[in-house]
């Protein structure tokens, strides 16, 4: 019996709350993005992954899987060094292999 | 490598120098005389960028007192809490506590509850990222027995007093001479999508409801005999719900 009177108001309160919530659910800010493999050692901002748990962890300059927050539409066209072989670094919106620490 | 003894016996020096101790051995300088004088130059430098972090950190601390009451104060909570990482965001977890005993503001008691918000907002902005759930499941199924999981970064804030009033009348855009409500306030602070840092001001019951979710409690037992839908509204509008389970009805 108590289950019946509650489970009407509580399938009510979450309707009521999707609606509510609207699109902001999976509303995404389109203003930064991730941008990885263009933050000097120790200036990442969080991130998961070997080597770099979270912010402030990255261990080499342009760490591969360390990422730092960039306005959207700037991370691959940042200016970075050019990588040991002479060829461009770039930033990139997915995690990189490249300028990872030694294991 | 194995970390040298002499070199550590330096750094524990060095660090005892830096607060206040002697000028650690081997510091030189041309004329040996002034090495004391150039040394207190580098002190000084510690000092100022650590207030500058800890300001960075709790800037509604450093507008309630002032700058330079500010910079005092970040000196001697410096002195005594010294960073333990190089990492300074992980730096000023125990600024509250601090505050609470520190004599020139304790006729502000509600000081340290202030710095909490700041130091919950800056926890929530550098907790591991989560992506929220499909909000679809939430209709499937017995509503009474469902497991949320709210997103690593969310925390649930309760004071003694206004200050979350207090915190939100020191942001941009805040209306000056607001009156501030009396008595105890609640948040939840999180981060949104998109890595907004959200303070949002909830009552009693809602702060109960979200406090029951967290702790994994299921949706019937959470809500109780409280409305639970501000508390959904909100954990939906701000992307913080990042799995939802069906379990047993309680």
């Amino acid at each position: 019996m108590t289950t019946k009177t509650l489970a009407l108001p509580l399938a009510a309160s979450i309707a009521a709350a999707l609606s509510l919530a609207g699109s902001h659910a999976t509303a995404q800010s389109a203003e930064m993005e991730k941008c990885f493999g263009i933050s000097l050692a120790g200036q990442n901002d969080c991130a998961a992954g070997p080597g770099t748990t979270c912010a402030g962890t990255s261990t080499v300059d342009y760490q591969g899987n360390a990422w730092t927050l960039v306005a959207a539409g700037t991370c691959t066209t940042i200016e970075l060094p050019a990588m040991a072989d002479g060829s461009a670094r770039v930033g990139s919106l997915e995690e990189l292999d490249r300028d990872l620490p030694p294991a | 490598m194995p970390p040298d003894p002499a070199h550590r016996a330096l750094q524990a020096q060095f660090h005892a120098g830096l607060w206040g101790g002697p000028v650690p051995d081997g510091v030189t300088a041309p004329a040996e005389a002034e090495a004391a004088r150039r040394f207190n130059v580098y002190r000084n430098n510690v000092r100022h960028g650590l207030s500058r972090a800890l300001a960075a950190r709790f800037p509604v601390i450093e507008q309630l007192v002032g700058g330079d009451f500010f910079t005092a104060m970040a000196g001697v909570f410096a002195a005594q809490h010294p960073p333990e990482t190089p990492v300074l965001l992980a730096w000023g977890e125990a600024f509250p506590a601090f505050l609470t005993a520190f004599p020139p503001v304790a006729h502000l008691p509600w000081l340290a509850c202030v710095a909490r918000i700041e130091l919950a907002r800056g926890r929530a902005y550098h907790a591991a990222d989560a992506d929220p759930a499909d909000p679809a499941a939430l209709a499937v199924g017995d509503p009474a027995g469902l497991r949320l999981t709210l997103h690593p970064s969310v925390a649930l804030y309760t004071s003694p007093f206004p200050a979350v009033a207090i915190w939100r009348a020191h942001q941009p855009g805040a209306v000056p001479g607001t009156p501030l409500p009396p008595g105890p306030s609640h948040a939840l602070i999180a981060r949104a999508p998109g890595f907004q840092v959200v303070v949002e001001p909830v009552d009693p019951g809602t702060h109960a409801v979200l406090t029951a979710l967290a702790g994994g409690a299921p949706l019937g037992h959470a809500a109780g005999q409280t409305d639970p839908t501000p508390a959904l509204t909100l954990l939906l509008r701000h992307g913080l719900i990042t799995a939802i389970t069906t379990g047993d009805a309680p």
